[in-house]
């Protein structure tokens, strides 16, 4: 049994794992990160790529072109990302709570529209011939034990999301769009008073949102799997939002972030042929989030008061030095 | 005679409440003159300068800029003309460069790539013309308040500003950097710009600028040079009637020690010292006074003496008893009474009416009760006693106490702390943003606490006329730590005050020592 796990073949294996599940959260976390530096929040994450997977899906079965497929992906996140803008920051709805309602309704409406076209309401295999992303297998690094295994053939969409953590990076601390959604999330007045509208450049920061999470839903449909399945994204959108958040938006820490929540994911996963309860084991990843976040949270803390007691120490010595 | 660059004709402004911000008011700034706009609190100037800046619309009126009639439908399009606002709160972005804040908007592109070298450039450009001294590379968040303003200006400057309207630009300065800043617009004065300078403090209007506009409710009350114009002659203007700035009080009797704060040593969740060994006594029957910039560890006194922050070192007893680890509520019934820097944040509820506010901190006591409920009657009599003791002006007692001027919300906040028999009042900037009339008032209220019922009182203030002028004892914070001690405030002035207060100059430990 664990002569399984050891084994050089297991190992490549199971890194490879990490990456192929990291990579839809890789994507929808750098797109948060665009609108956490605006100062929001985007709880939209969920229903931006369960809408992408199943558009992107359709996309591609009727298009039967790939570019168009992810495209159609990208437009359906976009349309939703559009409608919440237009609703939160047009006409004053509160963003959180119609964020919500869009999680809640596209996974009615993703099997609505599924059952209209398929005649299916669990998934689309079989029925719509939809395409996938190529595998790309890299020369020479291929060979290589283990990291040839874990780093090589993967979909072509996973070597995308490393580069956008570049290009993230790029945009927001070199461009002028990156700027002014820096200076929007920590005053809102500040950009206002240049002539800006903050409503214009929250907006555009939730539009470049969609656009990653248009990339995790074709991952989803398109690479992961070749077909969509109803509430596919099944919690993804949030992990990747805690993942955002616990590293505070900077896009290297969030990648690795995602990867953490991929590794947990991976983990139950290859537990699935142990003995332990299925049950338990597919709760392992939700549970992790709420592991990390805390332990997270806990360090901040525990960091600050033991900066500050070492400080109090200091000063005590002092005083009693004075004295 | 200089020609006229800005005219604002029979300008009119009703909000959607009914209420006349602006009456037919007529406005003209020439090329090349610093024209101060004063008023009391309310008097339209905000609403007078919105309009110029594109951010409010007027019901009637015409601007006119170079003779050539404008009108903004928002503030890039004022920009556009030449009008540039340096406004109270500082619109600026912490984590960026300085550089960054100045072309936010106007950023130069290299390709896609935000031109940093470019934009430095220019922001040091700017800087080094007006002489303003600012580091186009530092981070905001690492500058002082008095040069953050300065990025302020250089903003407006790089957008061309030919007039620049500074909005009580020196009310969170010290006199040396007021005197730096007057030097500053002189300079500007004398490249051409002109300078619309909105400020409460007359001494300052008075020596800087050359013309002066009046505003009282809403009407422009007086436009006239400010050559051979005293400060008294603005203020009755101001106000229609005589203020006295001086007041005029009784030598303090001492009675017994009230608070005795000993070595106490505070520090913040960053680690910073925010109070370094501060020891301080204050006795039945005299306000003492503490002065500094702000961010000196003056509010964090107020806030550990009334519970709201910790403290991890020394000794503080109010009455005799030791507040260690005390709840707010606990140090309140000791008998400490707490004005609070911040009056919508910590001072009041803003959705809670007048009544509401006034008996919050004591709907527990007997004597607002009958039997287990809130009685109705007794609570009335109190708030409507206090309404007209105070002079609050409202509708109703119900009245919810946001729709409140900033003079009368702090008025109920006053009427409160100073009701609640405390035999310690802490009030940390009582009088910000207040109109003089309500400013007077309340000084006078708490030196007659004092004087009259043994009450000793705290005064902390950025406004050092006020400090000067309302307490018997004064000390000066600077970096956490009293550096300076002076047993007769009326002896001093605001020039030496300042040189403590920068940090220029510090008093033995001996001196220091005297105020415990």
């Amino acid at each position: 049994m664990l002569s399984t796990y050891l084994s050089a073949n297991w190992i490549g294996s199971f890194l490879y794992s990490i990456i192929r599940i990291s990579t839809p959260l890789i994507f929808a976390s750098l797109g948060a990160c665009f609108t956490k530096k605006a100062g929001l929040m985007n709880m939209a994450l969920e229903s931006m790529m369960l809408v992408s997977a199943l558009t992107g899906v359709l996309a591609s079965a009727f298009s039967q072109n790939l570019i168009i497929g992810m495209l159609g992906a990208i437009a359906g996140a976009l349309a939703v990302g559009g409608i919440i803008c237009y609703c939160a920051f047009y006409l004053k709805t509160d963003l959180y709570l119609t964020s919500i309602s869009m999680n809640l309704a596209s996974v009615g409406g993703t099997v609505f529209a599924l059952y209209l076209i398929c005649g299916q309401k669990s998934n689309s295999a079989g029925i719509l011939k939809s395409l996938s992303f190529p595998k790309i297998d890299i020369p020479i690094l291929q060979d290589i034990p283990i990291i040839g295994t874990a780093l090589s053939g993967h979909s072509i969409l996973t070597y995308l999301a490393f580069l956008m953590v570049l290009v993230v990076y790029f945009v927001l601390n070199k461009t002028r769009i990156g700027l002014r959604i820096t200076a929007s999330g920590e005053n809102p007045n500040a950009v206002e008073s240049v002539g800006i509208s903050v409503r214009k450049i929250r907006t555009i920061s939730f539009l470049l949102s969609s656009i990653l999470c248009g990339l995790a839903g074709a991952y989803m449909s398109m690479s992961y799997v070749n077909w969509f399945a109803r509430d596919m994204i099944s919690g993804r959108g949030f992990i990747s939002m805690s993942a955002t958040n616990i590293s505070n938006a900077s896009p290297f820490l969030t990648c690795l972030c995602a990867m953490l929540f991929g590794l947990s994911q991976a983990t139950a996963n290859a537990m699935q042929i142990t003995n332990a309860p299925a049950e338990l084991v597919s709760a392992l990843p939700y549970v992790a989030t709420i592991i990390f976040v805390f332990s997270f949270a806990i360090i901040q803390k525990q960091r600050a008061k033991s900066a500050k007691k070492k400080i109090l120490v200091k000063i005590q010595k002092e005083q009693a030095n004075d004295n | 005679m200089s020609k006229e660059i800005l005219k604002m004709q029979n300008i009119t402004k009703i909000y959607g409440n009914g209420f006349v911000a602006n009456k037919d008011i007529s406005f003209t700034v020439k090329e090349k003159e610093i024209h101060a706009l004063v008023g009391e609190n309310g008097a339209g100037k905000t609403t007078l300068m919105k309009i110029l800046f594109g951010m409010e619309q007027p019901q009637s009126g015409h601007i006119y800029i170079d003779g050539k009639l404008v009108s903004f439908a928002n503030s890039i399009e004022a920009i556009a003309a030449g009008i540039g606002m340096v406004h109270q709160h500082f619109m600026l972005s912490d984590s960026l460069t300085v550089a960054e804040n100045v072309v936010l908007g106007m950023e130069p592109l290299n390709g896609l790539v935000v031109d940093k070298k470019a934009a430095e450039k220019l922001t040091q450009q700017i800087s080094d013309k007006y002489n303003l001294k600012v580091n186009a590379t530092s981070k905001v968040k690492d500058l002082s308040v008095g040069q953050k303003q300065k990025v302020e200006i250089i903003k407006a400057l790089a957008r061309d500003a030919k007039i620049l309207v500074l909005d009580e630009p020196t009310a969170v300065l010290t006199p040396q950097e007021t005197e730096e800043l007057f030097q500053q617009i002189k300079v500007l004065r004398e490249n051409g710009h002109s300078i619309i300078f909105i400020s409460h403090k007359l001494d300052e209007v008075v020596s800087l600028c050359d013309w002066v506009t009046v505003l009282r409710r809403g009407e422009v009350v007086a436009s006239v040079s400010i050559e051979g114009l005293s400060q008294q002659k603005i203020s009755r203007l101001m106000v229609g009637r005589d203020v006295v700035t001086t007041i005029n009080k009784e030598k303090p009797v001492l009675k017994n020690r009230v608070l005795q704060m000993e070595n106490v040593t505070s520090v913040n969740d960053e680690g910073k010292k925010v109070l370094d060994n501060v020891s301080l006594s204050v006795y039945q029957g005299e306000v003492v006074g503490i002065a500094g910039i702000e961010g000196n560890g003056q509010s964090e006194i107020a806030n550990v003496i009334t519970g709201v922050c910790e403290y991890q070192f020394g000794k503080i007893t109010v009455n005799g008893v030791d507040i260690k680890d005390k709840s707010i509520k606990e140090i309140r019934n000791i008998g400490v009474s707490h004005i609070s820097e911040d009056r919508l944040i910590y001072g009041s509820a803003a959705d809670l009416s007048i009544k509401e506010n006034l008996i919050i901190d004591r709907v527990d006591k007997s004597e607002f009760k009958t039997g287990p409920f809130i009685s109705d009657k007794k609570v009335n009599k109190f708030v409507d006693e206090c309404i007209k003791y105070f002079e609050i002006a409202c509708d109703d007692r119900n009245e919810p106490i946001r729709m409140l001027s900033g003079g009368n919300m702090q008025k109920v906040i006053v009427a409160r702390e100073f009701t609640s028999n405390a035999s310690l009042i802490v009030a940390n900037q009582p009088t910000r943003g207040v109109d003089i009339g309500t400013c007077d008032m309340i000084r006078r209220e708490m030196i007659r606490k004092t004087r009259e019922e043994n009450v000793a009182a705290i005064l902390i203030s950025a406004d050092l006329n006020e400090v000067i002028e309302a307490s018997d004892r004064l000390i000066v914070m600077y970096n956490g730590q009293i550096v300076a001690y002076f047993s007769d405030s009326s002896s001093i002035n605001e020039q030496q005050l300042g040189e403590y207060m920068l940090g220029l100059k510090k008093m033995s430990d001996d001196q220091i020592r005297e105020v415990y």
